[in-house]
């Protein structure tokens, strides 16, 4: 197997003078190192799939039925059995990209007043965003409830949007404006010589480099929004529950059922798992603010 | 607007002498502002102001069960705050909680990151096999692990211990309630599981990017593995350290989800963010949870503070325009 790495990777800077034997068996060991912490990382999402499709006797016993005869009854019982999930699913999913969409409008601009035509002081700019972010948000939860109970907007997912976007908006500025900054000035300069107006210059020389900054900055602001608890816990009911709301009573009315509870939790994990698997090495630029590219 | 930003473009290039008149120079400065106003004034209006209201509360005597005696209360809700032994231990669980998950999903993630930078047979499943944990939705993350691994019955943990024992011919396996006899402990496994990839990708992006001609240099000069490590990766990664230390407890200080959902704070284990969101929602004391996110707020500006310094030093090598 280490020989194959070897061949695989003929630049490998590995080439320490060890006797070749001795360096090959160390590699063998290290990948399957490397193997076993992947399976185990990964074990506890592969077992919450695995018992939502058993049935509810053979999910939880002691020792664990591995190898029980599959069954969707857990998703079938998730889907249709109480209150149906999909009214908290669509809530998310508008609150998510509604939030992500105004997260965009906001801060793409304003990363152009912070990178390419910078204003005075944008460092100082720059850091009153990420200050917002770390003052604890649970400190604005009561104020930001009796606004919505005195304005009627209580389980209104409109509240749950401007959160989100606020919530997210310094994470965006930080991510777009170290993209932007990647624009070279001289494209931009030659740009302006030849009298190319300000939306010619952003289509045919700033979009090209940033769109892939966008996504990036897209796919995170999407997956927070999604993931969030307290506040849609605390502004919303009935009508505007959001996924995770719904996840946290649907323990709390059903008693305990393990094989639709981990059907529950997978669902409601697919579009950020889908979305996080598809798109990797955006969500390490993001997850960077993006100063990792 | 266009013709606005293209008088600008044009000023950068000719017009921005210093003799121009000031108006015209003021003009340019507010049309380069533009851009920027609309999210910083959406901010502002969003986290600013809910502050000021809250530290307005913060010195009334308000409780939701008996609105009709909201009073001025000067500063008795912070007398109470400070004197409450729960936010006492809170601070103290808060800090535990935090410290615990970063340092060892940092240490873990740095090693993780090391396996992972080597080249070998399947490198990019192993890569995909350990991003899963953190793609997991947070309540989702908690309550697979309260009731699917930690449940003392019929939990995956003690489902393993038994399959161990019975290998060895034992029918008397030890069957722990995990939740119960290390609750704090409990929590920060969960959140470590979920934040350790994320420290991963980081760092192994930091590795990516180490200069590889110099570490070959040193490995002909005869710098051994550990050597080379101590002197040359580690400085290189101090930076991505740093970046992940810091965005992972601007997260982890606020954590929610997994307290309230393993333990529901109980058994030590309420962090600042439930304890004011207990005062708060369960007992209406709205003049008490005030006063106490005045408190936190302030303490995280003094943290912060340092903290900014750090980031800072991460971004001043990025020269700006």
């Amino acid at each position: 197997m280490s020989v194959a790495t070897e061949t695989a990777t003929p630049t490998s800077h590995r080439a320490a003078p060890v006797p070749g034997k001795r360096r090959d068996r160390g590699g063998a060991w290290l990948t399957l190192l490397a193997w076993v912490v992947g399976i185990l990382f990964v074990l506890p999402v592969l077992w919450m799939v695995l018992t939502s499709f058993h049935s509810e006797a053979n999910a939880a016993t002691n020792p664990p039925s591995v190898f029980a005869p599959l069954s969707v009854k857990g998703y079938q019982e998730f889907f249709s059995g109480g209150a149906s999930p999909w009214p908290p699913l669509l809530n998310s999913l508008t609150a998510s990209i509604l939030s992500t969409a105004l997260v965009l409008l906001l801060s793409i601009p304003a990363a152009y007043a912070l990178s390419i035509k910078p204003v005075r002081k944008w460092t100082d700019v720059l850091f009153f965003f990420l200050s917002t972010k770390m003052l604890p948000v649970v400190a604005g939860l009561l104020p930001l409830y009796l606004f919505a109970q005195q304005t009627h907007l209580l389980d209104n997912i409109w509240l749950l949007i401007i959160f989100y976007t606020s919530m997210n908006l310094p994470i965006a500025v930080w991510m777009m404006r170290s993209f932007l900054s990647e624009v070279p000035v001289e494209m931009l300069e030659a740009a302006s010589m030849d009298g190319a107006g300000l939306i010619k210059t952003m289509r045919s020389v700033i979009a090209p480099v940033v769109m892939p900054g966008i996504a990036a900055t897209a796919l995170i602001c999407f997956i927070f929004s999604w993931n969030e608890l307290l506040f849609a816990r605390v502004l919303t009911a009935t009508v505007a529950e959001t996924a995770p709301v719904f996840l946290t009573s649907f323990v709390t009315s059903q008693g305990l059922f393990l094989a639709q509870l981990c059907a529950a939790a997978f669902v409601v994990s697919l579009p950020v798992l889908a979305a996080g698997f598809a798109a990797q090495d955006k969500l390490v630029q993001g997850l960077s603010l993006g100063s990792v590219k | 607007m266009t013709s606005v930003a293209e008088e600008l473009g044009r000023g950068e290039v000719g017009s921005a002498r210093p003799g121009a008149p000031g108006v015209a120079r003021r003009s340019v400065a507010w049309a380069r502002r533009a851009p920027l106003l609309p999210a910083l004034i959406f901010m502002i209006i969003v986290t600013q102001l809910p502050f000021v209201a809250t530290l307005v509360i913060s010195f009334m005597d308000w409780n939701a069960y008996y609105p009709d005696e909201r009073r001025f209360a000067g500063f008795a809700n912070f007398r109470r705050v400070f004197t409450d032994v729960n936010m006492r231990d809170a601070v103290w669980t808060t800090v535990l909680l935090t410290a615990g998950v970063v340092l060892i999903s940092l240490v873990l993630g740095l090693g993780i990151a090391l396996l992972l930078d080597r080249p070998f047979r399947g490198r990019g499943a192993v890569r995909t096999m350990m991003i899963a944990p953190f793609l997991v939705v947070p309540v989702a993350a908690a309550l697979l692990w309260k009731h699917a691994l930690y449940n003392p019955e019929y939990g995956l943990f003690n489902g393993v211990l038994t399959w161990i024992w019975r290998l060895f011919g034992s029918d008397r396996p030890p069957q722990p309630d995990w939740i119960s006899t290390m609750p704090l402990w409990a929590v920060i496994f969960a959140l470590v599981w979920q934040w350790t990839p994320f420290m991963m990708l980081i760092l192994l992006a930091g590795l990516q990017g180490r200069p590889l001609d110099v570490i070959e240099a040193a490995r002909i000069d005869g710098a051994g593995t550990w050597q080379i490590f101590r002197s040359m990766t580690l400085p290189h990664l101090r930076q991505y350290l740093e970046l992940g230390a810091l965005l992972g407890s601007i997260y982890i200080v606020q954590n929610f989800d997994a307290v309230f959902t393993i333990t529901s704070g109980g058994l030590g284990t309420a962090n600042l963010p439930y304890t004011i969101y207990q005062i708060f929602y369960q007992a209406h004391d709205y003049g008490r949870a005030s006063a106490a996110a005045v408190v936190v707020v302030i303490g995280t500006i003094i943290i912060a503070t340092f903290a900014l310094r750090t980031v800072f030093s991460l971004f001043r090598e990025e020269p700006g325009r």
